[in-house]
């Protein structure tokens, strides 16, 4: 790997996820050592009932590791309090929104309560910072909208754009190419792709567009039965670790083109 | 800020509707009083100690109980809805209302079961008050206990309807070891009554009130973000539990003490959100909140001019009138707009 004098947004450290109940603990994924430098776009890929959105979980504090620490800025986890959380790490999610019945803006501007008053009142700079969401994400034209009245694809660029104001170094969003058209699934990770560039923003998301992560990923996370690997794309396929990700028996990874085909 | 300017507007026509309700709910009732007495009693001085009395004494009081009734309640109604992620949460459903008799039922009917220190102040309206806030709290408290652990929202909704068979029950039990005296004071209670209140009463009812509407006005930030789920709303730095707790705590005292001071009312609490949702077209509470104040206030006044059947000796229980005047109204609206605003 080579060496960069990135500064790192997200590490762990000896990671290890998975629950707690009352009688037993059960470890999903061990030993999970990932660095998040700044401007990257990682993708987290897996096969289903893997452990992504328990990785995840973990990650954004929603719940406590079994083992080792999840550093954010080189401060841990546990030492971040919500306020102060809410203001570096924004998360997009699959769950559906309570009320569809606010505007685009409305909506957008949810994203600036970390910074603003008991009352919730708007500064310039939170202002200032909905219309900067906005015009990357390019949805100017929505802004009046209700959200009940948007497609899916479209209400996807929206949740985006409220992650966006709520101007954080890190952006995770679990699965945000799901229900959506191949176009639309492409349009998304190629906006977060921009987004990481221009913004300078870490971004990482989990998804199974496997062949469109590894075309745009700066990095990508691979979670499979017996490990969990960090690395470039290129190094990921030309080390065989895409063709541990599903059970043998139906597709096989294709070096050549970077995606899966159907065994004949 | 732009989208609040065309909100502006209608709340303030709101405002000058309020006052204008206000003055017509005052000027109705069994006798008839011209308009030109009517505003040298409350703005002059008269003579005529009947008619101060009537207005100064009676109508006054009680519209302002009807106002303080109808926005409490609506806003109660506002916050639960958002908070149990339901169009059908209020204080009824939610067996806050059933929470507030139960605590009047115990103090009233259970005075002789509970004879003693209890026999002894069971009659003071103060007891009564007490008593139905502790009620609905324990019980909006246990319907979120039981909420933490249930995350189906139509699960809670039924277990706050079980809470209100429970209390019901209980009470049906009461009542069969209680006197008839006590037995009428409880039926009268459970009439729901805003004309009953003195002045003193009045401003006890108006501090609490106020109490729970400021601790209210410090909501709308989480309810706001509440609307986005719970997992958004602590991306957002939002501490769920202490939100929670304060909804809660405003709700009760606000749903809490109008019930015990006026009895249970119906429908206003389930209502008046809905029809300001779909005056507004909007879910934003710094704009709901405050349109629910002013349609809370107005439409319990129009509520309570009617049950006092103009010029007539009648007085019409006001229960009945809220469902009576305020479901067709929601129904009308729903069909009208065909989708419900949530």
């Amino acid at each position: 790997m080579e060496v960069t004098n990135k500064h790192i947004v997200l590490n762990t450290e000896n990671l290890s996820i998975g629950y707690t109940s009352k009688k037993e603990q059960t470890i999903i994924a061990s030993d999970i050592n990932i660095k998040l430098g700044q401007g990257e776009l990682v993708g987290l890929v897996g096969a289903n009932g893997i452990g992504k959105s328990t990785l995840l979980r973990t990650l954004t504090k929603v719940q406590d590791p079994i083992k080792g620490q999840v550093f954010i800025n080189s401060i841990p986890l546990e030492k971040q309090n919500a306020l102060d959380l809410a203001k570096t790490l924004s998360l997009v999610l699959t769950e559906k929104l309570i009320s569809k019945n606010l505007t685009v803006f409305e909506l957008i501007a949810l994203g600036r309560q970390p910074y603003t008053n008991w009352l919730g009142s708007f500064s310039k700079t939170d202002i200032d910072m909905v219309y900067r969401a906005i015009r990357l994400i390019n949805i100017e034209s929505l802004k009046d909208k209700k959200c009940f009245e948007l497609s899916d694809g479209q209400l996807q660029k929206v949740m985006i754009a409220r992650a966006l104001s709520q101007d954080t170094d890190l952006i995770i969003l679990d699965e945000p190419t799901t229900h959506l058209d191949m176009y639309h699934k492409a349009y998304i990770l190629k906006l977060l792709q921009k987004l990481a560039k221009e913004t300078n923003k870490t971004i990482l998301f989990s998804s199974h567009e496997i062949d469109l992560a590894i075309q745009l990923c700066d990095k990508m996370i691979v979670m499979t039965e017996s490990q969990v690997v960090s690395d470039e794309p290129c190094n990921l396929i030309s080390n065989g670790h895409f063709e541990n990700l599903f059970p043998k028996d139906l597709i096989a990874f294709d070096e050549k083109t970077g995606s899966f085909r159907v065994k004949k | 800020m732009q989208y609040q300017n065309k909100y502006t507007v209608t709340l303030i026509a709101l405002g000058i509707l309020l006052i204008l309700c206000f003055f017509v709910n005052i000027s109705l009732g069994s006798v008839s009083i011209p308009k030109s007495d009517i505003f040298n009693t409350l703005f002059g001085s008269t003579e005529n100690t009947s008619l101060k009395y009537i207005i100064v004494d009676y109508r006054l009081p009680k519209a302002f109980t009807a106002m303080i009734v109808g926005s409490g309640l609506g806003i109660s109604g506002l916050m639960m809805q958002t908070l149990f992620r339901n169009p059908l949460a209020g204080p009824f459903v939610l067996g806050i209302t059933s929470g507030a008799s139960l605590g009047v039922a115990i103090v009233t009917l259970g005075a002789s079961l509970f004879s003693g220190i209890l026999l002894v102040m069971f009659t003071t309206k103060w007891t009564l008050v007490i008593a139905a806030t502790l009620g609905s709290f324990l019980v909006l408290l246990t319907v979120l206990i039981v909420s933490t652990k249930v995350r189906d929202a139509m699960a809670i909704l039924i277990i706050g309807l079980m809470f209100g068979s429970i209390s019901a029950a209980v009470v049906s039990v009461l009542s069969y070891f209680s006197s008839a005296e006590e037995l009428q004071q409880f039926v009268f209670w459970g009439f729901g009554s805003l004309g009953s209140l003195s002045w003193q009463e009045l401003f006890i009812l108006f501090i609490i009130y106020s109490f729970g509407i400021i601790l209210s006005l410090g909501t709308i930030k989480s309810l706001n973000s509440l609307l986005l789920g719970e997992n958004y709303a602590k991306s957002l730095g939002l501490n769920i539990k202490k939100s929670r707790l304060i909804i809660i705590i405003s709700t009760s005292l606000l749903a809490g003490t109008i019930t015990a001071f006026v009895g249970p009312i119906a429908f206003i609490g389930l209502a008046i959100p809905h029809i300001t949702r779909q005056l507004f077209h909007t879910s934003n509470h710094k704009i709901l909140l405050p349109a629910v104040f002013l349609l809370g206030a107005i439409i319990m006044l129009i509520c309570d001019s009617i049950a006092q059947l103009p010029s007539s000796d009648y007085t019409l229980p006001i229960n009945a009138i809220t469902s009576l005047i305020g479901a067709p109204v929601v129904i009308w609206l729903l069909v009208r707009k065909r989708k419900m605003m949530f």
